[in-house]
């Protein structure tokens, strides 16, 4: 099946969604990597508001390549970069927000009861960033540039970004780890 | 580069100065850095000594952020080729628009003249020097400075941090970095190769110190390395494998293996891994499919008898590189 789905993302948006799907979302997606989800984690445990909304939101990870212009940031290429780096720091974040999607490449270990009901991830082909850069329509904010580029929280809006594969849907099935464990079987046949 | 071609016809001893093996691919991106090129060469026209002998270092300077755009936006033939032909083959639907997406990526970095991968690598280079090749200048200072106006102008992604601090340096350039690889070989030329590496892959590589005795184990390390990676490092990838010379030779060798073209055959062991790692399923970015590797190579170098080092060095399917020559003068 495909959808394109509008942001913010309600719960019903992303329940309807099966794994191997195809997604493609319109409106604004949040980016955050290593360093950004660590500073919201911080700024949580301290209670501390945080300078963006999560509620409904579409986080992205990616540390994009900009530009600064006269006219502002421009996108020069914006592919995703790999989840698994955040496996152990995102089910924290889900507990405390509304985050509904994860955009990102390789899956992530051991997170499908965290996003059970709650969250979908999508994958996006890895390496594509001179084609997610086309349809990257703007550059809203940025935070946190004292992160550095690519740790930056950018604000970006979309249009039928995409297309994006279900990678692990809101029922707890995750197609990484299915493949993974066909190919750990493969690997034990040949050992 | 324009620039050195309208010289080379005005002198023909400049032709052997500086030459580009692929002169034609060179797109003029910046037309006002190549009329600088002319003016600054035009001066070095006059200059005797400096032409009769030696590249100048601004020419050589150019020459690598050229050749860094080159890497950053194409990918070369037989790597290109690799991933249509795979895309070709795929049966696994959600594999193959995965592969789909990849090459209209590539059509589209192409088109606009960017990086295929917002994830620019850090800064490697090997160089090959001939034992009669002089520069006259301090050609690791030259590189460096190239990669700064690279990173400034295609622009690249500032990528190198302090390992402890992480702080940014801001120009691809720090302690160590760019990484300059040299060997000499004979005559009077110099090839450099730039290979930017990009982390997500390169995060995915192992070394193990085997037993002498545990030749055998080598075949399974290479696959246990790439499912425990999954669609981390970007699949279809290229792996390196270093066997044998020491700790840090091994992991040169795994480096070294990448650069080699990926339509050469594969023979004895490289072939067992290469076929062995495409039944494993795992397939473009992990989401399953036949292509999970686009070629396995191997290098060798002789160890100490008590030591069996084995590195794999993992490459996801943008395995940027592109050389340039440099030729001294006859």
């Amino acid at each position: 099946m495909e959808y394109h789905l509008k942001t913010p993302l309600k719960l019903e948006d992303i329940e309807k969604l099966n794994a191997g799907d195809i997604v493609y979302i319109s409106g604004e997606i949040l980016t955050a990597r290593d360093e950004a989800h660590a500073r919201i984690l911080e700024m949580e445990e301290k209670g501390e508001k945080l300078p963006f909304s999560l509620e409904g939101a579409v986080i992205y990870h990616c540390g994009p390549l900009m530009k600064q212009t006269e006219n502002g940031w421009k996108v020069v290429s914006a592919g995703p970069t790999t989840s698994g780096r955040m496996s152990k720091m995102t089910p924290s974040l889900l507990k405390a927000n509304d985050v509904r999607a994860i955009i990102g490449k390789g899956g992530m270990k051991s997170i499908a009861d965290a996003l059970k009901n709650r969250c979908v991830y999508l994958a996006y082909t890895g390496g594509c960033a001179a084609l997610a850069a086309e349809l990257i329509k703007e550059v809203k904010t940025v935070h946190w540039l004292d992160l550095g580029m690519p740790e930056a929280v950018w604000v970006l809006r979309v249009e039928d970004f995409g297309p994006l594969i279900v990678g692990i849907d809101t029922k707890g099935t995750d197609i990484f780890a299915e493949v993974r464990e066909k190919a750990q079987k493969q690997l034990e046949k040949q050992e | 580069m324009w620039g050195a071609r309208y010289l080379n016809i005005k002198n023909k001893k400049a032709l052997r100065n500086l030459s580009h093996e692929t002169l034609t691919v060179y797109p003029v991106q910046n037309i006002y850095s190549c009329l600088l090129f002319v003016l600054k060469n035009s001066f070095l026209l006059y200059n005797g000594d400096l032409l009769s002998t030696k590249i100048s270092r601004e020419s050589f300077i150019r020459s690598i952020a050229d050749l860094l755009r080159k890497a950053e936006i194409e990918l070369p033939d037989d790597v290109a080729n690799a991933l249509r032909k795979a895309e070709t083959a795929e049966e696994n639907q959600v594999a193959k628009s995965q592969l789909q997406a990849i090459l209209k990526n590539l059509e589209i970095a192409k088109k606009h003249g960017v990086p295929m991968c917002q994830d620019t690598g850090i800064m490697i280079f090997f160089a090959e020097i001939g034992t009669e090749f002089q520069s006259g200048f301090d050609l690791e200072a030259a590189i460096r400075e190239a990669v700064t106006i690279a990173t400034a102008e295609i622009p690249l992604r500032p990528n190198a941090v302090d390992p402890l601090t992480r702080k940014n340096s801001g120009n691809n350039t720090g302690v160590g970095i760019p990484d300059i690889h040299w060997k000499f070989v004979p005559g009077n030329q110099l090839k450099i190769t730039a290979a930017p590496k990009g982390a997500g892959s390169e995060n995915m590589s192992y070394l193990r110190m085997f037993n002498p005795t545990e030749i055998g184990n080598i075949k399974n390390f290479v696959l246990e390395t790439v499912v425990n990676a999954g669609g981390m490092p970007c699949p279809p990838l290229t792996i390196g494998v270093g066997i044998g010379g020491s700790f840090d030779a091994a992991a040169r060798l795994a480096k070294e293996a990448l650069l080699e073209p990926l339509d050469a055959p594969m023979e004895g062991l490289e072939k067992e891994i290469f076929e062995a790692v495409n039944t494993l399923g795992i397939g473009c970015m992990g989401l399953g499919g036949s292509t999970t590797a686009l070629a396995v190579h191997v290098k060798t170098a002789h160890c100490h008898t008590a030591s069996l080092p084995v590195a794999i060095n993992i490459q996801c399917w943008a395995n940027r590189h592109a050389s340039v020559v440099f030729r001294g003068d006859e």
